[in-house]
C-alpha cells in the first residue's frame, strides 16, 4: 500500500478513536460518583472493600464491602462497559452495614466503593483486581 | 425469564432477642448482561434481577440495586438484628416484571 496523505490521516483518526474508548468508560465512572455524592468531598477511609488481588475468572469475583455508620454503599468497576455494579442501602435492622456478593469484571481494573454516611459525608475505598479471563462474553 | 428461577435462603431457626445473625441468599438466574452476542452477532438483550430487598416484620434490613455486573445466580451475604420472633421476607425483582418471594420464620429463645 502506498503511503498517501489520506491514508496517514485515516490511520491517525483510527488511533484516536481507539485511545479514547477507555477514557470514555473512566469518565462514565466519574459521572456516576458525581451524581451519587452531588459533588461533595470524599474522604479516604471509613469504608472497607475486600476483593481478591488476582481473580482467575472475571465472571465471579467475590467482593465484600463494610462501612460502619453508612446508609448507602455504591460499588463500581471502573473498567467495565457499564461501571455501575450495585448499590447497597442499609435499613433499620441491618446489623453491621456490610455485605458480600459476587461480581463480573471485564478485565484487570480498579473496583471502587463509595459509602454515604448517616451524617451525609462520603468515604471511598478502592482495590485493584487482576483478572485472567474477562467476564463480559464477546 | 420466569422459568428455572429458584430462590434459596439460609437463616438460623432460632436466635436470642437482639442478636445479630448472618443471612445468605442465592437465586438461580442467568443475569444476561446485555453485553454478550449470540452466534449471529446479535446482541442478547439484557435480562437481570435489578433489585433485592430483605425485610423483617415490615422493617427494612437491606435494599440492593443490582446492575448487569452482578454475577450469574446473584448471591448476597449480610447481617441483620433480630429484635423479636417473626418473619424475614426476601423479594427479588426481575427486569421482565416478575417478582420472586421467599419467607423464613425465626423464633426467639
Amino acid at each position: 500500500m502506498e503511503l498517501t496523505r489520506r491514508s496517514v490521516l485515516q490511520l491517525g483518526a483510527g488511533i484516536l478513536v481507539v485511545a479514547s474508548v477507555p477514557l470514555k468508560a473512566f469518565a462514565a465512572g466519574e459521572d456516576l460518583i458525581e451524581s451519587f455524592t452531588g459533588g461533595a468531598d470524599i474522604a479516604e477511609g471509613g469504608v472497607t472493600l475486600t476483593a481478591p488481588e488476582i481473580a482467575e475468572n472475571g465472571n465471579t469475583v467475590p467482593i465484600e464491602v463494610d462501612a460502619p455508620g453508612a446508609s448507602e454503599i455504591l460499588v463500581m468497576a471502573m473498567g467495565n462497559p457499564t461501571p455501575n455494579v450495585a448499590t447497597f442501602k442499609f435499613g433499620a435492622l441491618s446489623a453491621s452495614h456490610s455485605a458480600s456478593t459476587r461480581i463480573r469484571l471485564a478485565g484487570t481494573q480498579e473496583v471502587v466503593a463509595i459509602a454515604k454516611m448517616q451524617d451525609g459525608s462520603f468515604a471511598r475505598a478502592s482495590a485493584t483486581v487482576k483478572v485472567t479471563i474477562g467476564g463480559c462474553g464477546g | 425469564m420466569a422459568d428455572g428461577v429458584k430462590p434459596r435462603v439460609k437463616v438460623p431457626k432460632t436466635a436470642s432477642a437482639g442478636d445479630t445473625i448472618t443471612i445468605k441468599t442465592l437465586i438461580s438466574h442467568k443475569m444476561e448482561s446485555g453485553q454478550r452476542k449470540d452466534g449471529d452477532g446479535n446482541v442478547i438483550p439484557r435480562s437481570i434481577i435489578n433489585r433485592f430487598t430483605c425485610d423483617f416484620n415490615g422493617q427494612n434490613v437491606i435494599d440492593i440495586t443490582l446492575e448487569a455486573a452482578i454475577s450469574t445466580n446473584p448471591y448476597f451475604e449480610f447481617q441483620a438484628i433480630v429484635p423479636e420472633a417473626g418473619e424475614f421476607k426476601f423479594t427479588w425483582y426481575d427486569d421482565d416484571g416478575s417478582v420472586y418471594e421467599e419467607t423464613k420464620e425465626i423464633s426467639v429463645s
